[in-house]
């Protein structure tokens, strides 16, 4: 036979040697925590483009009514809303017509609450993606974020109606949105990047993930004021980011309150912490995805 | 000159079992541990991604890779080869950065794509376009390369027609046929394929196949790990041969392919395993011996019926319900059956000893033909992995009617071959014809 038996180590080849037009990669076991590797991830920005573009096709295919689902949730939460807490329970509104005062903070809760569970089941839906090809898996969860995006903007649109309706001009702090839209859209990529990766290997967090969303919409000010709050808790608060989103939303649009820079200040800091420790615990956690699936 | 593309160096591969289900026999027994499973699934689900020193030789690890070393050239085609289970596709997955080593390094030098199936990411409610650029993306494409490439592919592909057809309409084989067109237009420099041109008709195959023997001809590496040994020694430079996670051989194609049928028709009826002395304390079950029966018998003949042997000593008196189960396969590693107590309803209460059990397959079953026990496990209250062996029994099934059947000549297709009743029934006389 011909073949050679190979157990020793073969004496050490050079030639590996890192070089203009070389690329090497080393694929050994990484422990503990491992940085975000940024000039991958714009290697691949045209995957990301991708899947947020499926996403976005994906969601509605199929459907009598098409994006028409994006203006409705919203809508539907905002009539159950304002016959419950502001018919009938009289929560306070701040001295806005209630639909209104709700459909504002609806709005960018729908998104939050869409885009945090469509991240969480990202990684499952995706599972035979990540078991057969390798990309960096942080695209998977992030593009349920972006492409919730669109169904925001409808959703704004006809929050333009309803101001048109209630007879409401938009203030001059409507400036300010573009950076309540990025604390909004950071705080839901950091839960969801934490979640998604935890549902992979503890599928109980897709179920817990409802509860979540239910149970941090109503520590939102999305049925009630954040006037409501004592003054001596208000900055405590304003550590969950969608509270300052919210009230900000609401002063941005609706011009009654003045807009919360104190909620929002602390707001977006615990943000871009909820992020950051997100994005590094889902670095540190991609490499076992593969073998948990 | 020739540069080193792919070095692997002792990678080892672990894999936990794990997350077997567990069937009860009474209602109570369900009802408890339903009570307690919570605190057993954490542990369980928690443990599949650690391990600890000892774990490795625990009896729910597999070992997927064993201190495999491996050195590609670059320019080079090597065909991998081995049975089922033998840690092929981990290789290819630790290589492409899907999974990690457990332990050992592997440094791939070049630009890495792979391909481990066609048409992953493929969306059925999205555009033949759509489902370009997707899947194009998802193995390491631009979308600037993808653009260039469009019209190639899509000629490839023949499915023009349909290419703003939602990818659900499509029958199978041209859903196929695009995912192929796509991968077939990556151009890596080191490109690992497992097994995926076995999709498809003929005339596409040998497409594929043209395509393949094109890549390897630009001097681009290739790691092909297949079945079809025509497959390697046609498009091959180089052959790996593994076996159990480690490599058996390398070499000329030719020769390792002939070494590996070799091994792979080599009967093997009677087995036996020396108790190790490490490993005696916690382990419940321990195979030491398998047989072929009737004994000593190499060659089974298809019209009757043979036996099992599975020789077990049981170092516990703990009363729990014992079963049994193996996986038999064919040359070509297709699983022909499970064979298992818990699916018979057969569990076996026993205490401390030495056992032998024995299963009766009936004749008039197999095909002619080369078949292996490939694993057989000892699993405690139909639930955890208690004991497996792997490879534990080769023998061969051959017609007694050959020679006076000769003029049929050759075996029959087809994994098994039982014999079937007939009968002609004689229901009409011939009808008239009308007019």
């Amino acid at each position: 036979m011909k073949s050679s038996r190979i157990p020793e180590p073969a004496p050490s080849t050079t030639l590996l040697v890192e070089g203009p037009g070389l690329h090497v990669t080393v694929r050994e076991r990484r422990r503990g925590w491992r940085s975000l590797d940024l000039g991958e991830l714009v290697a691949y920005r045209d995957l990301f483009f991708f899947l947020v573009v499926r996403d976005v096709k994906v969601l509605y295919k199929q459907t009598v009514l098409g994006l028409g689902w994006a203006i409705l949730r919203p809508l539907f939460g905002m009539v159950v809303f304002s016959v419950v807490f502001g018919r009938l329970a009289k929560v306070p509104s701040d001295g806005l017509p209630y639909p209104l005062f709700s459909y504002t903070a609806l709005v960018p809760w729908t998104y939050f609450q869409t885009a945090i569970i469509a991240s969480t089941n990202s990684l499952i839906a995706g599972s035979q993606l990540i078991s057969k090809v390798y990309f960096p898996r942080i695209v998977v969860p992030m593009a349920p974020v972006v492409a919730g995006l669109l169904d925001f903007a409808i959703a704004m649109s006809v929050l333009a109606v309803l101001m048109f309706y209630y007879g409401v001009a938009p203030t001059a702090s409507f400036v300010f949105l573009p950076i309540l839209v990025l604390i909004m859209v950071l705080t839901a990529a950091g839960v969801g990047l934490w979640l998604s990766v935890l549902a992979i290997q503890y599928r109980d967090v897709r179920f817990a993930v409802q509860f979540v969303a239910q149970f941090l919409m109503y520590a939102a000010p999305v049925v009630w004021p954040a006037s409501l709050i004592p003054p001596e808790y208000r900055l405590a608060y304003g550590l969950y980011p969608m509270a300052g989103v919210i009230e900000g939303f609401r002063s941005a649009i609706l011009g009654e309150t003045a807009m919360p820079w104190d909620l929002l200040a602390v707001g977006s800091v615990s943000a871009l912490v909820v992020f950051l420790v997100g994005a590094l615990y889902f670095r540190r956690t991609e490499r076992i995805l593969a073998d948990v699936i | 000159m020739t540069d080193i593309a792919i070095k692997v160096e002792d990678v080892s591969k672990l894999y936990r079992l794990g997350l077997q289900e567990q069937m009860h026999e009474s209602l109570g027994g369900a009802v408890v541990s339903f009570l307690r499973s919570p605190l057993r699934n954490f542990r369980r689900l928690r443990s599949l991604s650690t391990f600890t020193a000892d774990d490795s030789d625990a009896a729910d690890v597999i070992w997927a890779l064993r201190d495999l070393s491996l050195e590609v050239d670059q320019g080079e085609v090597l065909g991998i080869i081995g049975s089922n289970g033998a840690g092929k596709t981990t290789l290819l997955k630790i290589l492409a950065g899907i999974t990690e080593p457990s332990h050992g390094r592997a440094v791939v030098n070049g630009r890495i794509a792979s391909l481990l199936e066609v048409g992953t990411g493929f969306h059925s409610d999205l555009t033949g376009r759509e489902n370009v650029y997707l899947n194009g993306t998802i193995l390491g494409m631009t979308k600037r390369e993808i653009d260039a490439r469009f019209d190639e592919i899509v000629a490839f592909s023949g499915v023009e027609r349909f290419l703003d057809t939602p990818v659900k309409r499509y029958s199978s084989g041209m859903r196929v046929r695009l995912a192929f067109a796509v991968a077939a237009h990556l151009e890596p420099e080191i490109l690992l394929i497992d097994e995926v041109l076995s999709v498809g008709d003929a005339e596409f195959q040998r497409k594929c196949m043209g395509k393949m023997g094109e890549v390897a001809g630009a001097g681009r590496t290739v790691l092909f790990v297949s079945h079809s040994m025509n497959a390697v020694k046609t498009l091959c430079t180089r052959a790996c041969w593994l076996k159990a996670g480690r490599v058996q051989s390398v070499g000329v194609p030719l020769d390792v392919v002939a070494e590996y049928l070799e091994e792979a028709i080599r009967p093997e009826t009677t087995r036996e395993w020396k108790a190790e002395s490490t490993a005696d304390d916690d382990q419940m079950i321990r195979l030491t011996g398998t047989r072929v029966r009737p004994r000593g018998e190499q060659r089974i003949l298809m019209g009757e019926p043979y036996g099992l042997e599975f020789t077990f000593v049981k170092t516990t008196d703990l009363p729990f319900g014992l079963d049994l189960t193996f996986h038999l396969v064919d040359e070509m590693g297709t699983l022909v059956f499970v064979g298992s107590t818990v699916l018979d309803r057969e569990s076996w209460r026993v205490g401390e000893g030495t056992f032998t059990a024995t299963v009766e397959v009936p004749e008039n079953l197999m095909n002619e033909g080369v078949y292996s026990v490939a694993r057989v496990l000892f699993l405690k209250d139909k639930g955890s992995v208690l004991c497996e062996q792997r490879d534990v029994l080769r023998f061969e099934v051959v017609n007694p009617g050959e020679g006076r059947l000769g003029w049929i000549g050759g075996k029959k297709e087809g994994v098994v071959r039982p014999r079937f009743l007939w009968r002609l029934d004689h229901t009409g006389p011939t009808p008239l014809e009308a007019g």
